[in-house]
């Protein structure tokens, strides 16, 4: 028998006040709202200071461990370029990263004696498609860059078998009132940009 | 009825409602902060903020005598503080159900240490329920609070950092009719509830038997999830699906009530299996039992006794196999600690207290993260409240010149939690320690709570706001300054007047947290001139995360430095530390 059996694995990282929680609160609210078991999973506390943040979300006709294996994420949500490095593990053979431009130098390497990778897109592409986002560039043009997290989510929500009726209604439950509208249009750019890629 | 994605503490907030809990107490603490929060969308509960867990769990004991439910709300540390009350407690039993919540953090995602509270079960003979998802944690408390009538106890709820921040589905229901019992105001009650030696001797006869009857019940609520005879496991909160994916054909005892342990429902499964499996977080403490019954186990000498467990920790110990699949030639990544905010007032006190080189006895709070490169500005940091004491007894270690050099540093929150009685010590031992009071106003670790000294309560009523100064005064500190942290200078010399003052002595931080109760940003943001910049790195010996070093730099130069317009505040420490122009404010 296998357990967790169909369940859909996503991995979502980033930095501390980038909008990670949000993203992944409307992504296991659709999974919910399609009629789905759904499990996320999330540290807070130090991870609101600037820190690295991951948060695993399962979904799927029936779900157990809250957390994702190593090498069985089939989708990763990076919005942060080197915090994809530093989940690499977590992809699956088969899995999808949608990598958002955005590169923030942590202290240690400003005032540390390490150096930012440049290289990111090749580590991560070796085995597995690569979506390039620029979620800030497409948040900019929407009119709030604050969106860059749902842009990303819009991009995930074209390569998901969830309808889009269902996304908006996620959304709208998942964002700060009065932001819906704003969103919403984030999300379509994103989805209409992954739509033709990978 | 009504469905919602919900995490553990969530959850656990709706329990509370629905279980008629008048009464909901605690101090914050990840991962447990979000459970009271949460209570106070639910105006039938009583809901308040403690100065400290010892407090907490004394109102919670004061509610249930006085015949109402009660619960009151802690991370595992905070059991330590509150232990004093719930030993006695146990003796004691309810008037009507207390639930005491031990948030648990294997891993230590957020925490000092990763000690197991199911250990306090044992000691103080109560009994605990571990729920293992987000209907459960919900769920379960009535269950507890149920027990807690019928067997006449506190009862402790263990929920960990993977329950609390984890999200599940959760079917909502009503809340239950108050339980109500009328206040103890006899002969009777208080043979029941003032513990003095003649009455505690009873009690603990009494509690023994209270053991042995809690075991029969949970040998009839705990349940064999009957699968496969090849492999037996015991378990217990969220490591029963890490054991379920694992090993999808075992038979599952899962201990939903995991203290005391249902010895039948042990030798049930033990009887049944080729092999007996015990998968527990930390500490043997199922194994240790299930092997004093004389029934061979495999534990610990498989499952790590360190850190969180998890699918993958598991797949190594049983079946070394690791499905991660190999990155080669991977780069060095650059770790990302968490660090203080851009603006944070700590960040200016800490870099003076590096740059005189001074002992610096810590605290529990964000300014912890002055350990961190560049700052490195804290050398001890115990628990919540051992700065001010901690120093004190460092001074008296040491010689006066040496003595001078020591300092603490305490947040407000914590100050009030537990350091008032530390610089009670020293004033009255006649200590001469500085005592940096770091007061931004509000919790901040967790994320904004209020305190004593904030004028707020949980529920967000006006109420008296402790005065620092009139307390150190009150206590018999003789001099007390304030200092503006955002200014160097300034601080420079309040540090420099405070080595010298002869006695115990007081600086108070009068700078507000940047995040809460409302993210502050000031009216211009700063940018770098790279042409002035003499790429000296002053600037980057504050460790501010708005401040990038990008290499590598312009015109030949080895770097640039280059201001993150979207993460600066303008507090404009940096523009101190710039001797060159380099570093200029622009309207934002």
């Amino acid at each position: 028998m296998v357990v967790d059996e169909g369940v859909t694995n996503i991995l979502m990282c980033g930095v501390g006040g980038q909008g990670v929680i949000l993203a992944s609160n409307i992504t296991s609210t659709a999974a919910m709202l399609a009629g789905f078991e759904v499990k996320k999973s999330e540290v807070h506390g130090m991870s609101q200071r600037g820190g690295s943040v991951v948060t695993h979300v399962r979904y799927g006709e029936s779900v157990s461990s809250p957390l994702i294996s190593k090498g069985r994420a089939d989708y990763m949500l990076a919005f942060e370029r080197l915090e994809a490095l530093r989940y690499i593990e977590y992809l699956g053979e088969h899995a999808i990263a949608i990598l958002n431009t955005r590169r923030m130098i942590p202290t240690t390497v400003s005032s540390g004696p390490f150096e930012y990778p440049d290289d990111i897109e090749v580590h991560l592409g070796r085995n597995i498609p690569v979506i390039v986002v620029d979620g800030p560039g497409i948040a900019r043009k929407v009119g709030n860059v604050r969106t860059a997290n749902t842009v990303i989510v819009g991009a995930l929500s074209a390569k998901l078998d969830i309808p889009l009726e269902i996304w908006k209604a996620a959304v709208h439950r998942s964002v700060p009132p009065g932001t819906e509208e704003i969103n919403m249009k984030a999300f379509e750019e994103g989805r209409k940009l992954a739509g033709s890629q990978g | 009825m009504m469905r919602e994605l919900l995490s553990g503490n969530e959850a656990i907030a709706e329990g509370i409602f629905e279980a008629g809990v008048r009464v909901a107490v605690g101090y914050p603490g990840t991962p447990s902060t979000e459970i009271l929060q949460n209570v106070v969308k639910h105006p039938q509960v009583y809901a308040e903020w403690c100065p400290n867990e010892k407090v907490a769990l004394e109102v919670a004991f004061g509610a249930s005598f006085a015949g109402r439910r009660s619960i009151a709300v802690m991370k595992h540390v905070g059991l330590n503080v509150a232990a004093d009350p719930l030993f006695t407690f146990s003796y004691t039993g309810v008037n009507a159900g207390c639930v005491i919540i031990t948030a648990d953090d294997p891993g230590m995602h957020s925490s000092q240490n990763e000690q197991a509270n199911r250990h306090y079960a044992r000691a103080a003979k109560i009994p605990m329920f571990e729920p293992t998802n987000s209907q459960e944690a919900k769920d379960l408390l009535k269950v507890a609070f149920d027990v807690s009538e019928r067997f006449d106890t506190p009862v402790l709820y263990r929920i960990t950092t993977r329950v609390a921040h984890s999200s599940t589905i959760v079917d909502l229901g009503r809340r239950e009719k108050e339980y109500e019992m009328p206040i103890g105001h006899d002969a009777e009650s208080m043979r029941k509830f003032v513990m003095v030696p003649a009455n505690a001797r009873v009690k603990h006869t009494r509690i023994e038997q209270r053991l042995m009857d809690l075991q029969e019940f949970s040998n009839e609520f705990n349940k064999i999830e009957w699968k496969g005879k090849k492999v037996g496991i015991v378990t217990n909160g969220v490591a029963r699906h890490y054991a379920r994916e694992v090993f999808p054909d075992a038979s599952i005892l899962k201990l939903l009530m995991s203290w005391p342990i249902p010895d039948e429902r042990v030798r049930e499964l033990a009887d049944a299996v080729d092999q007996l499996i015990i998968i527990e977080e930390l500490d043997p403490i199922i194994e240790e039992t299930i092997k004093v019954m004389g029934i061979d186990c495999i534990g610990k000498d498989k499952v790590p006794i360190t850190g969180e467990l998890s699918p993958d920790v598991l797949r190594r110990a049983f079946f070394d196999l690791d499905e991660a699949h190999e990155v080669i030639g991977l780069p060095d990544i650059p770790p990302r600690p968490p660090v203080m905010c851009p603006g944070c007032p700590h960040r200016g006190l800490f870099y003076m207290l590096k740059k005189f080189d001074l002992i610096v006895s810590g605290d529990i709070g964000c300014y912890t993260l002055a350990v961190l490169p560049p700052l490195s500005a804290m050398d001890t940091c115990l628990c919540m409240g051992a700065s001010v004491s901690g120093a004190h007894g460092m001074e008296k270690a040491i010689k006066e010149e040496q003595a001078r050099r020591v300092v603490s540093v305490i947040g407000d929150s914590t100050f009030v939690h537990s350091d008032i009685t530390g610089l009670v010590n020293t004033v009255y031992n006649k200590g001469t320690s500085t005592i940096i009071l770091l007061d931004n106003r509000t919790t901040a670790m967790t994320g904004g709570q209020h305190h004593p000294a904030t004028g707020r309560t949980l529920e967000g009523e006006e109420t008296n706001r402790l005065d620092f100064v009139k307390v150190a005064k009150a206590v018999g500190v003789e001099y007390v300054q304030k200092f503006d942290p955002y200014d160097l200078d300034e601080t420079k010399d309040a540090l420099m007047k405070a080595l010298q003052f002869k006695g115990t002595n007081v600086m108070i931080s009068t700078r507000p947290c940047v995040l809460a109760p409302r993210k502050i940003r000031f009216d211009h943001v700063v940018w770098s001139d790279t042409d002035n910049c003499k790429r000296c790195g002053m600037c980057l010996k504050l460790g501010c995360p708005a401040i990038e070093r990008h290499e590598p730099g312009t015109d030949g130069e080895k770097f640039d430095v280059i201001v993150n317009d979207e993460l600066c505040v303008g507090c404009d420490l940096c523009l101190q530390m710039c001797k060159f122009d380099a570093l200029k404010r622009r309207e934002g």
